[in-house]
Formats: structure tokens, sequence, C-alpha cells
């Protein structure tokens, strides 16, 4: 048992979601959404949005507090806080913010959120149409290599010659969202099952990704509330109590022209250590992962990265059976970035949280303890783990 | 172009491997920079330097990481490397790029100044078989068109 100060002193006790679409259809604005998601959580969690004192996001969230807090008629606002670093990285660190304005005292009820219409603003898949470009872009974009999915690639491939991985482990990753989004009416890609041989015709984005090991882009808001674990003992859900909650990285991660000293790793080197260290708890204590994919190959390397498998038990143990609600590795019950929301991550902290309130569509049978793992390969990364409250 | 067409364009087109329309690489204002794009402008390949740590240092950068020395000159280094991983692109994300896929882009490693990395297209066809560890050697793809001109260091396979 850990006594680390941050261990089971808070946890998440509002969920809110609006519907989720495919890019450029929702027919609400991105502000507008946010605000839809922030009550959602606030009525799931039975508190008045007038009580949030704090506000947490990150990848540079466009809809600001002032604005929510003014839209919201908030009585005191005592926090607004961003996590600095792009991509999904910072979603469990945005939670580990509000986790940590609340043990210090600064204020009492934190919503997290993200809101991101990529219809309705830039796409993140898409190069920048430029003349020139004089900053780190420039050791790659002129040679093409400009898009997430090709930065990634590079320490991908190489994490799969150094460790013999092969496609299929990949393909694993990509059914199991898809297949346990077909038990989420949520799910952009409830209806749409995805075979190995889908999967194996599928055109190739950029070797060695195909189009499914790719995240969607998607129209949408989420939010969760988070309070002290006492205040979320007298509200209406079972608290999803935050064990741990980490950022960081590993050394010269983002070094330029990708010169990382350890390069092919998705940078959950040392996070992964120091937050079983936090929990108190090991890989082995782990009932069920929500593991971010903007490409499966960092959910590989996260995983392996989290110590719930080694290198070289990749394609052994990465499996569709495996990977179901029902298997021995579950992961991504809701469908994640691939299949439900590409919702930069925050649908990967609701759906770890329903597992603990035993309330997911692909529930896992008696989930005490849920691992998220935020988005990879970039600096820096977090990840967090929720328990049932003792 | 069918993708045949397209690798013997690849193979075959004698300046530049991807056409043009790609972003301009410039120096950085303060010119940190300034003398790699000056040195692979005369065809002579050129990292970072540090005579405390005996090591050379890539991407750029004002400081050693090692030991926090100021302003690292630049050394001219062997123009040769071996494939550190690779990618082959099929997807194109940017206009000028519809009809260029796929090509392909490569991490090379130096040997010969420390292992440091550069990113480059793989010149050639690029739908020839590629393995981590091939040996490469850099072109120097001038940009003369474009105004000012700046150069590219690209790959090839040694003996291609």
């Amino acid at each position: 048992m850990s006594d680390h100060p941050m261990r089971g002193r808070t946890a998440i006790s509002g969920l809110g979601e609006t519907k989720y679409y495919k890019r450029a259809m929702a027919p609400d604005g991105e502000f507008k959404m946010c605000l839809e998601s922030i009550l959602l959580a606030c009525e799931d969690a039975g508190i008045d949005p007038r009580d949030i004192d704090g506000f947490c996001s990150y990848s540079n969230e466009r809809s600001s507090p002032d604005r929510i807090a003014a839209a919201l008629d908030i009585k005191e606002m005592r926090l607004s806080n961003m996590f600095w670093g792009g991509g999904g990285g910072g979603g469990s660190g945005a939670l580990a913010n509000a986790v940590s304005a609340i043990i210090s005292g600064q204020c009492e009820v934190v919503v997290v959120y993200r809101a991101l219409a990529q219809g309705q603003f830039g796409r993140f898949g898409q190069g920048a149409v430029v003349n020139e470009v004089n900053n780190d872009g420039k050791w790659t974009a002129p040679f093409g290599l400009m898009s997430p999915a090709q930065s990634f690639a590079m320490r991908v491939r190489r994490f799969m010659h150094e460790n013999g991985v092969q496609q299929e482990a990949l393909r694993a990753i990509s059914m199991a969202s898809y297949h346990h989004a077909q038990q989420n009416p949520r799910a952009v890609m409830h209806g749409r099952e995805l075979t190995e041989e889908i999967y194996d015709q599928s055109r190739w984005i950029v070797e060695p990704f195909h189009l499914f090991d790719c995240c969607m882009e998607n129209d949408g808001a989420a939010a969760i509330i988070v309070t002290s674990v006492e205040r979320a003992r007298d509200l209406k859900p079972a608290p999803a109590v935050v064990l741990a909650a980490a950022q960081g990285s590993t050394a010269r991660n983002q070094a330029p022209a990708h010169n990382a000293d350890i390069y092919a790793t998705s940078n959950f080197q040392h996070v992964g250590k120091r937050l079983y260290e936090i929990a108190g708890v090991t890989p082995n204590d782990i009932d069920v992962s929500q593991v971010y994919e903007n490409f499966t190959g960092g959910v590989m390397m996260s995983i392996v990265e989290h110590g719930l498998c080694s290198a070289d038990e990749v394609n052994d143990i990465f499996t569709l059976e495996n990977f179901k609600s029902t298997g021995k590795l579950p992961i991504n019950t809701s469908g994640g970035n691939l299949a439900e929301c590409y919702m930069h991550g925050l649908e990967l902290i609701i759906e770890a949280a329903r597992q603990i309130r035993g309330q997911s569509p692909n529930q896992v049978s008696d989930a005490e303890v849920a691992l998220v793992a935020s988005g990879p390969m970039v600096t820096p990364v977090s990840s967090c783990i929720l328990g049932v409250d003792r | 172009m069918t993708t045949g067409e397209l690798s013997q364009w690849h193979a075959s087109n004698p300046d530049n491997y991807l056409p043009p329309g790609l972003a301009a690489p410039r120096p950085w204002q303060d010119g940190l920079d300034t003398p790699y794009w000056d040195a692979i402008e005369r065809n002579s390949l050129v990292v970072q330097y540090c005579d405390s740590c005996d090591a050379h240092q890539w991407g750029p950068e004002w400081i050693c990481h090692r030991c926090h020395k100021f302003d690292l000159e630049y050394v001219e280094v062997e123009p040769k490397g071996r494939i550190y991983s690779w990618e082959r692109i099929w997807h194109p994300v940017h206009p000028a790029l519809q009809a260029s896929c796929p090509y392909m882009v490569v991490l090379v490693e130096l040997p010969g100044a420390d292992n440091v990395r550069m990113v480059g297209n793989l010149l050639g066809d690029p739908l020839r078989p590629i393995t981590i560890g091939e040996e490469v050697e850099a072109v120097f793809e001038h940009h003369k068109d474009v105004d000012p001109p700046y150069t590219l260091v690209q790959w090839k396979r040694v003996g291609d």
C-alpha cells in the first residue's frame, strides 16, 4: 500500500459526453458542445454547475475558462489551468493537475474537459500549407514528413524492428477497439465491424499503419467532475477513486530531427514506473486498460512500458481474444479513439471510470483497478489509475 | 500516374525527389543553424561538435546537452550513414504531394558522428524493399528555382 499523498484522496464523480459525431457532422459549434458536456457531467454527479471552481484542460483547448465561467455563472473561479503540450498527451495530466489543486486546498470542484470539433477547425492529420518553415519542422516537412502518423510511424517501425513485432499485433489492437464499439451505441463506428480481411486489404496511410491503425477525426466534447473523495461519497454515482495520475518524459524525448536518446518508445518508461509507485499497485493488479490510440503502434509501446507485457511477448499476447473485455488483457472497452470517438483521450478516462462504476458497455467482471494511458510518443505524456472506493 | 510510373519518376528524376510546393526550410532567425545551410549548399555535410565532450550533436541547439557549453562549432562529417528506421508514405497530407505517393522517408544515423540522426528521402524506387541497417550516402539536392534557394540532404543506397 502506497502512502503517497496523491493516492486515494480524490475521485471522479461526474461523466459528461455530447453525442459523438464524424468530423464536420456536429450540428452544434465546439463551444456549445463544451458547455453541454460540462452540464451533463454536473448532472451525472448531482452538483450545481455554478459550484465548479476549477478548470483543467490540455492540448491548447480553445474553450477558455473565462468564457465558460461567464456562460455558466460560475460563482467563484479558483483555478484556470492548462497542461502544456500537444496531442492527447495531457489527458491524464489535466486530471493530475485537478487532483493536485484539490489536495492542496486550492479548489473543491474541478472540471476536466476537452471540446474538439475538427470539422470546424483545423484537422490534425493534415500538413501545413506554408511557403517556408523555420521551426523544428524544417528537419522533416521538406521531406514530406509532417503529419502525426508520419512522425510516429518512424518510432513504431524501429520498435517493431528491435523486437521482431509482426503486423498482426497492430491489427489485434485495431480489432479490439472495433469489437468493443459494436456493443457501444455512442461509438461512431457502432455497426461497422472490422474483420482481419478488411484490415489487411485496407489502404496504407504510412507503413506500418493501415487506415484502421489510425484514429478517427471527430466532433464532440467531454467533461469529468473531480472532487475530494469525501465529497464524492455524498454524490450520486459511485466514486471512481484516483489512485494515481502522473505526467513526464524520458530524457530528450523530443530532441530535434528524431534524435531522442531512447527512440523506440511511447515515452512512458519513467511515467509508468512512477504511476505504479504512487498508486501502490503493480501491473498484475490492473483489471482493465484504456490505452490511447493515436496509432496502434503507440498502444503497443504504451502497454509494454506500463508493464502489462514485455516487448518479446507482444506477438503472442496481442490477440483479439486477449484484448476483449472477457480476455486476459482487456483494452479500450468503449472503442476508444479508433472506433468510439477521437475526443483526445478524455473519453478513455470516462470509460475507465465507467468500468469502476460497473457501467461499461463491455464491462470487465469485478473491475476494481483501471489504467488509462493517455497520448503516447509526445512530451510530456501522462497516465492515471482509477479504483473502486474502499 | 500509376504506381509503376510513379516509381519510375522517382527513380529517374535527376533533380528533386519530391515535386515543388512543399515548405522551404529557412534558418532560425537567431542564426543557430545558418552554418549548416551554408555548408550543405557547398555539398559539405556538417553537424555540431563539442570539443569539451569530444562528441557530436544534432539537431542544432545553442548548448551542448552533455556539458552545457554554449556556442558549439560546426564540423564536417563523412556524408555516410545507415538506415535507422524508415517509412513508406502512401497517403498525401499536403496538396503538393497528391500525385507523389508512395515516397520513402528514412531516418539515417551517422556512425562517423556519434550516431546522430537525420531525416531525409531515400532516392530511387520507393517500392524497393528496404532493410534497417543498410548503408547510404548523402546526396545534396539543390533547390535553385526558389528565392532564396536552399539545399536538402537526401540519401541513396551505397552502390546505387
